[in-house]
Formats: C-alpha cells, structure tokens, sequence
C-alpha cells in the first residue's frame, strides 16, 4: 500500500466518520464541531487530489466563515438543548433510509462501472495544476462574467442578510 | 496512484450521508449543516474529475460553488433568525404555516 492510498483511507474514514457525527449528534453545537473536522478531513482529500488552492479556500471559507456564522447563530438561539430525542423508528426514518439506500445503490453501480483514473501529469502541468495561479488566470480571463455575476450575488446576500435578520429596519 | 473512484464512492457516501440527515433531521439548523455535506459532496465530485481529466475548469466549479454556498449561509441564517423571532422554534415540525 502506498503512501498516497494510505492518506486516501485515513482522510476518507475521517470524513465519513464526521459525516455520520454531524447527522447523529444530539446537539446542535456538537453536529457544528463534528461539521468543522469533516471540512478539515475534505481538505486533505482535495489535497490528494492536487487542489491545493481549492483545500486552501475549503479552509478559510467553510471551515473558518461560514462555520463561525453557524456557532454565532447556534450560541444566539441557544439551541444546545432544544431538540427533544426522537423515537427510534418513525415514518420519516423509514422513508429517509429508503431512498437513502436506493440513491447510494444506483451511485455505488454507476461509479463501480466506471473506470476512472487520474490523468498523467506532464513536467509543466505538475507545477501548474491546481495551483492558485492557474485558478485566477482562468476566473479572470474565461469566467470573468460569473465571477462578476457570483460577486454580485454575495453583495445582495449581504443586503438581504441584514433585511431579513434585523428585526425593525 | 488513487483510482479516481475510490474518490467518486466518497462523494457518493457523503452526499448520501447529508441526504439521509436533511431527511431525518428535525432542527432547522442541522438540516442546513447537513445540505452543507451534500454541497461538499458536490465539490468533492468536480475536483475528482477535474483530476481525471487534468483539466482546471473543475476547480473553477468548485470556486463557485463555494462562493455560493457561502451566500446561502448568509441568508439561510438570516431566514432561521426571522423564524426563531417569530415563531420560538426551530423545530420543522412545528413550522408548517405554509404546509397546505
């Protein structure tokens, strides 16, 4: 086994594990903490897999800002202990596992008769890909258009945020 | 070298894991936390077969959604806020006004 595949499990595991805490947890505040590890872990993975700059904004965006406007909220509301403990085996249970199961069934079968692997990397490549340089050369030059347009949409995030959340205006 | 599916079965996983907990899930807040994980699953998606092809565009999705999904937060948040004022919960259950 080696190294690469070794950090694939270790990773992989750790994020399935994380997963599986978020949907589990009893409080709200644990299903935040067990969220952050599981954006730390997806990291990793997209580091394996040559994204670095991609990991990196993981990191700074999911992981720092968007988790911390969930713990704002959550210590706002006080939730910690709001959810009562559901019955084991309920409607939505069964309905959720279901299609859960079915969905999983048909991916599982779709990838597994896929056979994909990673493309070979020239010299010039390995030192490109991935990289936050290459990144902005295409957002800037063949994506500038959405780029703009995603901008936009986070400034009347931003407004309706404030709109929306303040209680008198 | 990791074959790209062992990547492809991950996303998998974890898009089904968020599914499994919006479905279940009766706290507002944690259903949002789990489309999160299915956003994540998405990326996670882009950027393996961005490998495959070696090919940056899928970075550059995966850029996107994130900036996205960060405007969802913003929002989604500030929706749950408006509700609790209101209502004093956030439990789904009980938040069925507009449920026909």
């Amino acid at each position: 086994m080696n190294g690469e595949l070794l950090l694939f499990w270790v990773f992989g595991l750790a994020t399935l594990i994380g997963a599986l805490f978020v949907v589990a947890a009893r409080s709200p505040m644990s299903s935040a903490m067990s969220l952050v590890a599981t954006f730390f872990f997806l990291a990793g993975i997209y580091v394996l897999l040559w994204a670095h700059a991609i990991a990196v904004l993981q990191v700074l965006v999911y992981a720092g800002a968007i988790m911390v406007l969930f713990l704002f909220v959550i210590m706002l509301l006080s939730l910690a202990e709001a959810e009562v403990s559901a019955p084991v085996l309920r409607f939505s249970w069964l309905v959720g596992g279901a299609s859960t199961l079915g969905l999983l069934a048909v991916l599982g079968l779709a990838i597994s008769r896929l056979s994909a692997q990673p493309a070979a990397l020239g010299p010039a490549q390995q030192a490109s890909f991935g990289s936050l340089g290459t990144l902005g050369q295409i957002v800037y030059t063949t994506y500038l258009l959405p780029f703009e347009a995603v901008s936009l949409l986070l400034l009347v995030a931003i407004l309706g945020a404030v709109v929306v959340a303040k209680a008198r205006i | 070298m990791v074959p790209i599916n062992n990547y492809l079965f991950l996303a998998a996983l974890l898009f089904c894991v968020g599914m499994f907990g919006v479905m279940v899930r009766r706290n507002a807040l944690v259903v949002f936390m789990c489309v999160e994980l299915m956003l994540n699953a998405a990326n996670l998606t882009f950027l393996a077969f961005a490998r495959q092809r070696g090919d940056s565009v899928g970075h550059v999705s995966a850029f996107f959604v994130i900036a996205v999904a960060a405007a969802e937060a913003a929002i989604g948040l500030a929706i749950m806020i408006a509700v609790f004022r209101s209502r004093g919960t956030l439990n789904i259950e009980e938040i069925k006004t507009m449920k026909h």
